[in-house]
């Protein structure tokens, strides 16, 4: 195979990756963008397996093999509940090979056309570290990611005094190694790199709290492909490159809808701080009463509805109470009773997760909308039932320039004609704000856990 | 039913695929043809240069195709991006293909199998995801 055919061919696969990305536009072209995706893949290892240099194909066998079947066996038996999890894993394996790719760069320079060990270009260096960089830091920040989702780490943020100039001081320190290596290249110099980056992922992440994570999976989705791109110049393979850029710019417009969803700056987000699990008991009650009812009241009253919305949150997907919240909303249907969901950009541990949870408990996804396409539906439905969701409810976002959430976009629950809350307790959301929604006259609070809720609203209904 | 469902998108991917290639095909000719007579007197710069037009364009397409992405599908978008970033497994391909072992292979080696797991595990999850995506019967 000569050179340009080869071009040609990481062509076609960065052109079928575009599409793939172009299929998610709407749920109906998306499976065969996935396909698009998949064949991209096929095409760009087939055309490196070709190339005159690749000989093992014994050990390389192996090596897929190995790896092939631990993501199989992962991506089947994953829960839905848990995806947030598993692609913060994933984004710290694609950070992790990055390291290793750029290490075999470095090791064997001739492989890729670089010159012999010890005398690469200066510009493949700066390459190769930033590739490195961007990748260690994107594997050390993943698996903390992932271990705040998955409850191994607390969800607080962890700040200390000084945090930021730490930060800081590694940052200017890792430019130093840069410059270092490009200069005298020493194998050191390498290792610095990776070790400084590996423990700037940490430290860049563990002061971002629990409320955050949506934010947080994007940015490292960026970054993952920052690093690919990084990879790509230090090989100069256009099919990384814009591979990279393709997953740089998507997660970098993620992170950006996140933050708008929450009405908070990036860099806010960054310096961290924010959203730790707050004292119940720090709400004031004050001499307000809250009107609560049960699973019968709550029944009764959407039977009887023309129109009912259902607003749900990352509790409904703790409290696993998807199946039970479909069943509920199938024997209103049954009854006549108009039943759509509105979804949050920031809903969930991940853009887009109440959407799966929701599909996945077979809810047709027509039925299912976005903020800003149902948010003036509310004051002309009957009923909002409000599962596992607080702060994005919260009035006080568009009332109370005092409230830490002011300003956030959020559901218009409260001008529906009566509003149900499934909650545990009258603990505050992630904000750690209180909700005056709880004592307005149509609100009436259902003190249950989500699924036990749905559950006996449906023993109500039948 | 739902293998001929299969192979309907089969064929449909197909038939884009060949599309695919023949405008690749057309757009290589004109490349080559502009390329060829003003080579000398214009490349376009360095090395460095192109790869960085490369990036820069790609940044754009990837801008674009990206904010037509319906919010409903952000978790795929996540797990299909992150299955493709493992495109990185060019790389790691080359440095665990020479015959003899020395530390860069079993680097190389290592790669591609953080690599592997990442593409398996991100196309398949996407997947499934997209499969539960149904409409209104």
């Amino acid at each position: 195979m000569t050179q340009n055919t080869a071009a040609f061919l990481y062509l076609i696969s960065s052109v079928l990756f575009v599409l793939a990305l172009r299929g998610l536009s709407s749920p109906t072209t998306a499976r065969q963008g996935n396909l698009f995706g998949i064949v991209g893949m096929v095409i760009a290892v087939a055309t490196t397996l070709a190339m005159p240099n690749v000989l093992s194909y014994v050990t390389i066998a192996v090596a897929v093999l190995i790896g092939g079947t631990a993501g199989t066996f992962i991506a089947l038996r994953i829960q839905m509940t848990a995806l947030p999890q598993l692609v913060a894993a994933f984004h710290s394996l694609v950070g992790l090979a990055a390291v290793f790719v750029a290490g075999a760069a470095f090791y064997a320079p001739e492989a890729y056309g670089l010159g012999a060990p010890g005398a690469i270009p200066a510009g493949s260096l700066i390459e190769m570290s930033l590739g490195t960089s961007i990748g260690a830091i994107t594997f050390t920040g993943s698996i903390i990611a992932f271990g705040k989702l998955q409850g191994l780490i607390t969800g607080k943020p962890l700040v200390f005094f000084g945090q930021h100039f730490v930060n800081l001081a590694l940052g200017i320190l890792l430019v130093a190694l840069i410059v270092w290596f490009a200069k005298d290249q020493p194998a050191i110099a390498f290792w610095l790199i990776v070790g400084v980056s590996l423990l700037l992922g940490v430290l860049l992440i563990v002061p971002i709290g629990g409320a955050d994570m949506p934010v947080v999976i994007s940015m490292l989705n960026s970054y993952s492909g920052w690093a690919a791109c990084g990879i790509g110049f230090t090989l100069a393979n256009p099919a990384l490159i814009i591979t990279g850029a393709l997953v740089g710019s998507s997660g970098a417009i993620l992170s950006y809808i996140m933050c708008k969803g929450m009405n908070r700056s990036f860099f806010s987000v960054i310096l961290g701080g924010f959203g730790g699990e707050t004292d119940a008991a720090a709400m004031d009650m004050g001499d307000r009463t809250v009107k609560s009812g049960s699973a019968q009241d709550a029944a009764f009253i959407m039977e009887n509805a023309a129109s009912v919305i259902i607003v749900p949150g990352y509790g409904m997907a703790v409290a696993q109470a998807q199946h039970a919240l479909r069943e509920m909303a199938d024997l209103l249907k049954e009854r006549g009773v108009t039943v759509r969901y509105a979804i949050h950009p920031v809903a969930g541990r991940m853009p887009g997760h109440m959407n799966v949870l929701l599909a996945e408990a077979t809810v047709p996804y027509d039925e299912v909308l976005e903020m800003d396409e149902i948010n003036r539906d509310f004051p002309s439905t009957d009923v909002a039932f409000v599962i596992g969701a607080n702060d994005v409810t919260n009035p006080s976002a568009k009332t109370d320039p005092s409230s830490a959430i002011y300003g956030m976009p959020i559901l218009d629950v409260e001008r529906a004609g009566t509003v149900l809350f499934v909650k545990r307790s009258m603990a505050s959301g992630y904000a750690g704000v209180d909700n005056p929604l709880f004592f307005r006259d149509n609100t009436m609070m259902l003190f249950s856990d989500a699924k036990k809720m749905c559950e006996g609203i449906i023993k109500a209904l039948e | 039913m739902a293998s001929e469902k299969f192979t309907e998108s089969m064929e449909r991917l197909a038939e884009s695929a060949a599309e695919v290639a023949s405008q690749a095909d057309a757009l290589a000719a004109q490349a080559s043809a502009l390329v060829t007579p003003v080579a000398p007197a214009a490349s376009g710069g360095t090395t460095f240069v192109m790869l960085f037009t490369i990036f820069v364009m790609a940044v754009f397409v990837g801008y674009y195709v990206v904010w037509n992405v319906t919010p409903a599908l952000h978790s795929p978008l996540m797990s299909v991006t992150n299955a493709i970033s493992s495109v990185i497994i060019v790389g790691a391909l080359i440095a665990a293909g020479p015959a003899d072992w020395h530390l860069s292979k079993v680097f190389g080696f290592v790669a591609v199998v953080l690599a592997s797991v990442n593409i398996f595990g991100g196309f398949i999850v996407t997947q499934r995801m997209l499969q539960m995506f149904k409409k209104k019967k």
